[in-house]
């Protein structure tokens, strides 16, 4: 059976299953970036029966990075002698009075990576720098950022640190879902975090919420799939967390990834740029690692900063605002000119409006 | 940022595999899974591998996606 077959018969699915909730409209959130990319990109939502409606969640690590460690990590750059090492998204998030990209422009050595390893390699071939990871991600990351520690570590790699500002994201779903602005009758989960955590792990939303969930790959008829189960669900009455993306999702995660993340990493609780403190939310590095944080070998304190002014981030990363209803969105905030980091990732929500919109 | 790719493992040697990428050879370590033979997939982030599919599971997936395909058509047809 050829792809475009596939996604007509998932087209129609879907729409049988919307059919079947007897005219209710439904919101269902993608939770993560590269689904929001994925579904802009194909076009998909012109193709969704009118009762579903998809917002998009707080699925991007670069956009739900608050200012405050932004402005931390302009303050790295800042380090004499120092390479910061960093994954492309991170150059252009604008920080108070700065960003990356700027420090760069303005003599700054920050070299753009694929991987944590070849940081590492960086910092084995170049003895006299001092070379920081700036580690941003989910779950998805954080075994190769803890990975290439404990490759720095067995190496005895004396010139490489690493700034962890990594999240988790059950516990911002459950902030989420707790939250009375937010009203979400289903969620799609994202695929490659699911690859790290496991399935499993989402039980709490149907149990504790009601909300069906649902766990799928990035294709057009993956995604379609998906949502044609979350209706599904509701038509039927239940909640369940559904695998859709079995190939890569096992019920209880990679467990070696786990063990490696457990072994250099704990979670704290963490900010989230509009969203705010989050209990057990983010990644840092465990007491035993301390050698290797990069914040306290050079030491830039904690900071906290308000958002920029007008924008309303915030608000568009809990799926509550869309992209177009932010006041700036396309005037004063652009992909050239971005005031909020949801415009600067290649997976931020306004980022894809601008890009794919109207189509 | 998450996003992590599939390719087929061409050889493996100690911790790293070298696979190939529609076209382009590219190398992946491999201390994050277990198992993991020529012939296999491996889904790609940030140079690491983070799961692996045998060749053997891989088509059996393909047999099974086109069995619930048809069955999903048949659905919608009735
Ligand atoms: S348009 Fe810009 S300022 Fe407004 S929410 Fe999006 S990124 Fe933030
Ligand atoms: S990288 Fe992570 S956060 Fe980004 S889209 Fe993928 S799963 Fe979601």
């Amino acid at each position: 059976m050829t792809a475009a077959a596939g996604v007509d018969t998932a087209l129609q699915r879907l729409r049988d299953a919307a059919a079947r909730l007897s005219g209710r409209q439904v919101t269902f959130m993608e939770v993560c970036g590269t689904h929001t990319m994925s579904i802009a990109r194909l076009g998909l939502k012109a193709l969704f029966p009118p009762n579903v409606q998809l917002v998009s969640g707080p699925g991007c690590p670069v956009c739900v990075t608050p200012q405050g460690v932004i402005d931390r990590m302009v303050a790295l750059a800042r380090v004499p002698g120092a390479t910061v090492c960093t994954f492309g998204d991170m150059l252009r998030v604008p920080g108070t009075e700065s960003s990356l990209e700027r420090e760069r422009a303005s003599g700054a050595r920050i070299r753009v990576v694929y991987s944590p390893l070849e940081a590492l390699a960086h910092a084995e071939a170049h003895p006299g720098e001092q070379v920081i990871f700036l580690g941003v991600g989910f779950e998805t990351t954080a075994p190769a950022i803890a990975q290439t520690l404990r490759q720095a570590k067995a190496k005895r790699v004396a010139n490489f640190t690493a700034a962890v500002a990594g999240k988790v994201v059950p516990p911002a779903l459950h902030a989420l879902l707790s939250d009375d602005d937010v009203a979400l009758d289903g969620l799609l989960c994202p695929g490659h975090v699911s690859v790290i955590i496991g399935a499993k792990v989402y039980g709490f939303i149907p149990a504790e919420f009601g909300v069906p969930c649902a766990v799928a790959g990035f294709e057009a008829a993956e995604i379609l799939l998906g949502l044609a189960s979350l209706c599904e669900q509701i038509a039927a009455g239940r909640a369940t967390v559904e695998n859709l993306y079995r190939e890569w999702v096992r019920p209880e995660g990679n467990r070696r990834a786990q063990a490696v993340i457990d072994e250099v990493l704990l979670t704290a609780d963490a900010e989230w740029r509009g969203i705010g403190v989050i209990p057990l939310s983010g990644y840092s590095l465990r007491p035993a690692w301390r050698d290797f944080d990069a914040f306290e070998r050079f030491g830039i304190p904690e900071m906290h900063a308000p958002e920029p002014r007008g924008c309303r981030c915030g608000e568009v990363l809990k799926g509550v605002t869309q992209p177009r209803d932010c006041g700036i969105f396309g005037t004063h905030c652009t992909p050239q000119h971005p005031v909020g980091p949801c415009m600067v990732s290649s997976e931020g929500s306004c980022a894809a409006e601008f890009k794919y919109g109207g189509r | 940022m998450c996003l992590a790719i599939p390719a087929r493992v061409l050889s493996v040697e100690d911790e790293v595999a070298t696979v190939d990428l529609e076209g382009t050879r590219l190398h992946v370590n491999l201390s994050l899974v277990e198992g993991v033979a020529p012939g296999d997939h491996v889904l790609i982030h940030a140079g690491f591998a983070l799961e692996v599919l045998s060749d053997a599971d891989a088509q059996e997936l393909a047999f099974y996606r086109e069995r619930m395909r048809a069955l999903g058509a048949q659905e919608s047809m009735s």
